[in-house]
């Protein structure tokens, strides 16, 4: 046995978050468990708006109202599922047995949270568009891909803080969203006031600061509220 | 040099006692058998070793480092083997023992150097969920020495292993490799062979705490009952 053991100072965090995060989109692109879920997901409710509201095209308040719900009623799908693999297959214990931070599988799982939702969110907004939305998307999406990148944080921080603590529980399908839905209202509340101006009938008008600030500020908040109590989280 | 240290140790489940009053002291390089019946609390005791449990009463001491406030200190130097592998299904066994590699900063020579030696190289690519349990159980064993650990926690380690397996895996976490180890068996035989103490529990109680050369065929059955 020559080949050399640990090395003294041990891998980096950063080098074990992009080993966990590989195997995280692995998994998943073997398995398919989430993205295609939510996608399909985000599609079906919005051709069910399409026949539920009576009205072929919306815009405005409304449209932006049907874009953030569905959104965030898809992510809750892998939410619910970011650690069950982890759970079932003995994953949690070998990161535990491993001399690396807690904190690592935090940022592991967010990003991979974050990867599905950019995912999910390039099927959804061209098929919102296509369904549902009456003014042309084209003049609105960047002000669009700036909100929900600020959004996808938040989701991402609170989602797997959530997952994390729904994942041991028997009925961690329902403590999932009942948990995350209420934490993640400002999100939607910030997310839908953002893009109601850019969704509007006369053309996209300009993204409110005071609304991007309050997306920034949850972000930073849930993610320093994340990183503090995940590793109690995980403990026995 | 103690390499294990437990005074007192009590473990519960909700109201019910998984171990209750386990003391022992181990010493570096010894092995220690732990047997009884299921639910004795044998696999309890090694979660507790392995920092995946804490204690709830008592204290326990591993490689030097009280538990669980240096758990940190000790996790690289603990190899453990469970009733899981601790595989994911989906991703092969070498990617599966890569992932780890990068969690305990071990090379990829290491990983190719386990596979090898067992005996694991054409299925190495497979899917862990197309595997036999046998073949499971190989590279489980590989997982938990990757990093050349000084304790080995060994919890049925060579369950679903044929004989040809069982040799193959003997230099990892056989009495060769010099490590501390603690391991439980339904072998009760083969692991008195190879212990310097042995543990027997019952209901999380120790019964007996001894040299396994007092104990004969009848003993053990006793254990047992």
């Amino acid at each position: 046995m020559s080949a050399p053991g640990p090395t003294a100072a041990g891998p980096s965090t950063a080098s074990v978050v992009f080993a966990l995060l590989r195997k995280e989109l692995r998994v998943e692109l073997r398995t398919l468990e989430s993205v295609p879920a939510m996608s399909l997901l985000a599609v079906t409710t919005f051709v069910l708006f399409h026949f539920g509201l009576n009205r072929g095209r919306v815009d405005g308040d409304l449209a932006a109202g049907v874009l953030w719900v569905t959104l965030l009623f898809a992510s809750m799908l892998a939410i619910n599922r970011l650690f069950v693999a982890d759970l079932e297959q003995g994953g949690f214990d070998g990161f535990l047995l491993a001399p690396v931070s807690r904190s690592a599988l935090l940022l592991a799982k967010a990003a991979a949270l974050g990867v599905y939702l950019v995912a999910l969110e390039l099927v959804a907004v061209p098929a919102f568009a296509l369904l549902l939305l009456g003014p042309s998307i084209g003049g609105a999406l960047p002000g669009l891909v700036a909100s929900l990148a600020l959004a996808d944080l938040g989701i991402a921080a609170v989602g797997t803080l959530v997952a994390a603590l729904a994942v041991r529980t028997r009925a961690r399908d329902l403590i999932g969203p009942l948990v995350a839905l209420p934490l993640l209202i400002p999100v939607l509340l910030s997310g839908a006031r953002l893009s109601a101006p850019l969704l509007a009938g006369g053309g996209p008008g300009p993204l409110a600061g005071r609304w991007l600030a309050t997306l920034a500020l949850y972000d930073l908040v849930f993610g320093l509220i994340a990183y503090a109590v995940f590793d109690f989280l995980l403990e026995d | 040099m103690a390499a294990i240290e437990i005074a007192g140790l009590a473990r519960h489940y909700g109201e019910r006692a998984a171990l209750d009053g386990v003391s022992l002291d181990l010493d570096a390089g010894q092995t220690l058998a732990v047997l009884g019946p299921n639910g004795a609390g044998k696999s309890t005791l090694l979660r507790v070793l392995g920092t995946l449990l804490r204690p709830h009463r008592g204290t326990v001491r591993v490689l030097g480092r009280s538990l669980p406030e240096h758990a940190y200190a000790v996790r690289g130097r603990i190899g453990f083997v469970g009733h899981d592998a601790l595989l994911y299904r989906e991703l092969s066994g070498q990617e599966n023992l890569l992932f780890y590699a990068r969690l305990y900063g071990v090379g990829p020579e290491r990983v190719r150097e386990l596979i090898e030696t067992v005996g694991l190289g054409p299925r190495a690519g497979d899917p862990v969920r197309t595997l036999s349990r046998g073949v499971v159980q190989r590279l489980a064993v590989c997982r938990a020495v990757l990093h050349r650990p000084e304790l080995l926690l060994l919890d049925e380690p060579l369950a679903h292993l044929d004989p040809a397996a069982l040799e193959l895996v003997a230099p990892l976490i056989g009495p060769p490799t010099g490590c501390t180890r603690v391991l439980t068996s339904h072998d009760p035989a083969r692991a008195l062979e190879e212990a310097d103490l042995v543990l027997a529990l019952r209901g999380g109680r120790v019964i007996l705490l001894d040299r396994p050369g007092i104990l004969d065929a009848a003993g053990v059955r006793e254990l047992y009952r």
